[in-house]
């Protein structure tokens, strides 16, 4: 399983997600970003624009390594591994 | 007369309402959101707000209980296959040539969604959005589902139909700073005017492409851009490339629009099948964004003279707003009431909105002013709010 730690940010729009420990499976992070949709019906479409491209302003790590495949998301999650889902700071 | 204003500020959702001769502002709603646009459907009370978020990407959010709870929505985005020609910002150092003097394409996202507007009494549930870059979406289900036009999307005058592959790959329609924002310099509709005769006629306007018209419900449309005079274009009477800031019509006489340009103010009495410039820059009125109309005269309109597009600030650091009576010929100064010196304000494009007698605008460095004279004389509603986006009386 794969756990992942979100922003708090998003608990404003999702606030089921701030009490929740997530854990999903390991896979693309795609996949995991899709498994999060589960617990939180319309999580994808703030991270993913409709190509399921990660949007412009948001930043994800595995472990402690930037994910390199924006378009697609395709870089893999191993077992045991920790997905981060994070904004870019911007604006004022 | 309406007891309730909507403004889609840089840090949420404004709402005042009418407590006999005052006007009082509930807390900020949608709190530290950008929203550009904010709007009441006229038709059953249902307010909306256009949020345009720095991270997580463009949602509308509905409110059928009068702003008391807000239901934000995810439901508007390009459709798979839906491709655009991609605009550069003609920055210094383009090259025209580069990467490979060909035109590149990109899948569409949805960057900004721009306006709202609300259908027919015959057609509920029917809504309109405007986005960057360049959509028209529909809906039918009160903003539950949302459909691109197509007609409009793959019009000739933007390359043809990419869907297809059927294309020109050569588009007229150019880029607007508005969304540079986002990274990218494209097109984007603010504009949409549906006539209260006959639903199925609607107006568009692209910045910076120029206007457009369907007859036929969005099947079809043409371009309306006939005597409009583009200044920094080497055609000034080229058909397309014109810049509309915005444009309204006269609910009572529809074929009367107005538009104020990048290039000065426009007025038609024809439907937009033909414009005149009808700017007095002596007069002050040529530069600015907003156009506002009245309900049954569509010779009176209002505009707020800024000093130019490359000064975009109040003119001679005071603020005015000027009317005209007679289709344009002649414009008349209102300054009573607004600030006269150390006012730097620019008023944005959906910034000020008409109900009656009453005008209000809101602008970029957060003040906000009402008329209930019919511009003559104005009140301030506030001075500390966040950049004004929009006002719209509910």
């Amino acid at each position: 399983m794969v756990r992942v730690e979100l922003t708090p940010h998003l608990y404003r729009f999702f606030p089921v997600l701030e009490t929740l420990q997530i854990e999903v499976p390991a896979g693309s992070v795609a996949e995991v970003v899709r498994a999060i949709d589960k617990f939180a019906p319309g999580f994808s479409d703030y991270i993913l624009d409709e190509r399921g491209a990660l949007r412009r302003h948001v930043l994800v790590s595995i472990n402690d390594s930037i994910l390199i495949d924006r378009k697609t998301l395709s870089d893999q999650v191993a077992d045991g591994g920790t997905v981060y889902i994070f904004q870019a700071l911007t604006g004022g | 007369m309406s007891n309730t204003l909507l403004l889609g500020t840089r840090k949420g959702t404004v709402i005042f309402d009418r407590k006999g001769s005052a006007w009082q502002p509930r807390p900020i709603q949608h709190a530290g959101i950008p929203v550009c646009y904010a709007a009441c459907d006229p038709r059953d009370g249902t307010l909306w707000a256009s949020l345009d978020h720095g991270h997580w990407g463009p949602k509308l959010s509905r409110s059928r209980d009068g702003g008391a709870t807000w239901e934000d929505l995810s439901s508007l985005k390009y459709p798979p296959g839906a491709r655009h020609i991609v605009q550069y910002l003609p920055t210094p150092d383009f090259d025209p040539q580069t990467p490979s003097g060909q035109p590149e394409y990109r899948d569409a996202t949805v960057l900004k969604i721009w306006t709202l507007a609300f259908g027919a009494a015959s057609q509920p549930g029917r809504l309109y959005a405007g986005t960057i870059p360049g959509g028209l979406f529909v809906s039918d289900d009160g903003g539950d589902s949302w459909e691109l036009n197509r007609p409009l999307w793959s019009h000739d005058s933007r390359g043809g139909d990419l869907f297809s592959g059927d294309a020109t790959s050569e588009t007229l329609w150019g880029g607007t700073p508005a969304s540079v924002d986002y990274g990218v310099f494209e097109p984007g509709i603010h504009s949409i005017l549906v006539d209260p005769r006959d639903p199925a006629h609607i107006h568009v306007a692209v910045s910076s492409a120029g206007v457009l018209e369907s007859t036929d419900g969005g099947q079809s449309w043409a371009g309306r851009n006939r005597g409009m005079l583009n200044d920094y274009l080497p055609d000034p009477n080229a058909e397309w490339g014109h810049d509309p800031h915005f444009i309204t019509a006269c609910p009572a006489k529809p074929d009367h629009l107005w538009q104020q340009n990048h290039c000065g103010v426009f007025y038609s009495a024809d439907g937009a099948q033909s414009w005149s410039k009808v700017s007095a820059p002596d007069n002050s009125v040529h530069f600015g964004f907003p156009v506002a109309v009245d309900a049954r005269d569509g010779g009176t309109a209002w505009v707020i003279p800024a000093r130019s597009d490359m000064a975009r600030m109040a003119i001679g650091d005071g603020l005015c707003v000027a009317r005209t009576e007679n289709g344009g010929q002649s414009w008349q100064l209102f300054r009573t009431g607004l600030p006269q010196d150390n006012a730097y304000d620019l008023v944005l494009r959906h910034g000020m909105d008409i109900a009656g007698d009453c005008l209000c605008f809101g602008t970029t460095t957060g003040n906000i002013y009402l008329s209930e004279d019919r511009g003559e004389t104005w009140q301030s509603l506030g001075h500390n709010f966040p950049p004004v986006y929009s006002v719209r009386f509910g």
